[in-house]
């Protein structure tokens, strides 16, 4: 191992503040947020019964509080996938995520999602990249922010 | 859910972690990242084995919150720090114990912020673990 603590990665540093509009619309389905609530051992009713639902006050079964990984996972695509981005995907490790609704998701609802490239830290060989997913309803009214950070590995870490 | 105050130790709750909640998670999520399902994928890069998805720790995290809370749209806020990775051993399976206590109390907003402590295998596996939810 030729290893040298500063080596830096092969991460693209300047693409720091780029932003990567929507690519398409994703349909929240009761479907997915029943397999989303079963994998997280989450057995509320008002994930799969809309009746139970509706006596919390929602229009239809509510998502669990990670669900929005989906919506904003599919959209980092745009970036991590980008050959531009310099991510080795084999290479990463997830560090941070962070979750803020502002209003609960919902079966029916129709969300789209621009990326936000929030900043690229390099330090002992690994590059921090934090992005923001900003999740909306199709009328542009906010739903949720995604905050995610990556540690992707240089070569020889 | 009046009367928390600071400190208050509020729930510990354990979830069993397998492959089957892993392949389970994999699906439900669209992560499928060999390493969270393929031991000589998770081997060959420099794993100790197959390892739970993160995001399936947090979920299941949340959970334990959202139950406290009675309303899985109560948890407004939600963030966490991935400290170690769960391996998830095939045969056999591995034990998340998640407890939660108050950390703050904000009466204007009506929000308690829950710090949550999430071990595996007696090893910290989520840092930094506050979950906002609303009270009212």
């Amino acid at each position: 191992m030729n290893d040298s603590p500063g080596r830096p990665t092969s991460v693209n540093l300047t693409l720091v503040g780029r932003s990567y509009a929507p690519t398409e619309t994703y349909r929240v389905s009761a479907v997915k947020i029943a397999e989303m609530a079963a994998a997280t051992g989450a057995s509320h009713p008002a994930h799969t019964d809309p009746a139970a639902a509706r006596e919390l006050g929602y229009d239809d079964v509510v998502a669990p509080p990670t669900f929005a990984v989906v919506v904003a996972q599919r959209a980092e695509q745009a970036y991590i996938a980008d050959p531009e981005s310099g991510i080795d995907f084999s290479r990463v490790v997830h560090a941070e995520e962070r979750f803020t609704h502002h209003r609960p998701i919902v079966a029916g609802d129709l969300l789209r999602t621009t990326v936000h490239v929030d900043s690229i830290t390099e330090r002992a060989g690994i590059a921090m990249v934090s992005t923001r997913a900003e999740i909306a309803d199709d009328g542009g009214a906010p739903v949720a922010t995604v905050r995610s950070t990556l540690a992707v590995r240089g070569e020889g870490r | 859910m009046s009367g928390l105050t600071v400190g208050d130790e509020l729930f510990t709750r354990t979830f069993t972690l397998d492959r089957a909640l892993l392949v389970r998670y994999a699906g439900a999520s669209g992560d499928f990242n060999p390493i969270h399902w393929n031991e000589r994928v998770a081997r060959e890069v420099g794993l100790d084995g197959v390892i739970a998805h993160g995001m399936a720790t947090m979920g299941l995290a949340a959970t334990a919150v959202a139950e406290w809370a009675g309303d899985p749209g109560a948890v407004v806020d939600y963030g966490v720090r991935f400290t170690r990775p769960i391996v998830v051993p095939d045969p056999g399976e591995v034990e998340l114990e998640v407890s939660g206590k108050i950390g703050a109390v904000d009466a204007e907003a009506g929000t308690v912020r829950v710090d949550l402590t999430a071990r595996a295998a007696g090893v910290t596996v989520l840092a930094k673990a506050q979950a906002v939810v609303r009270t009212r």
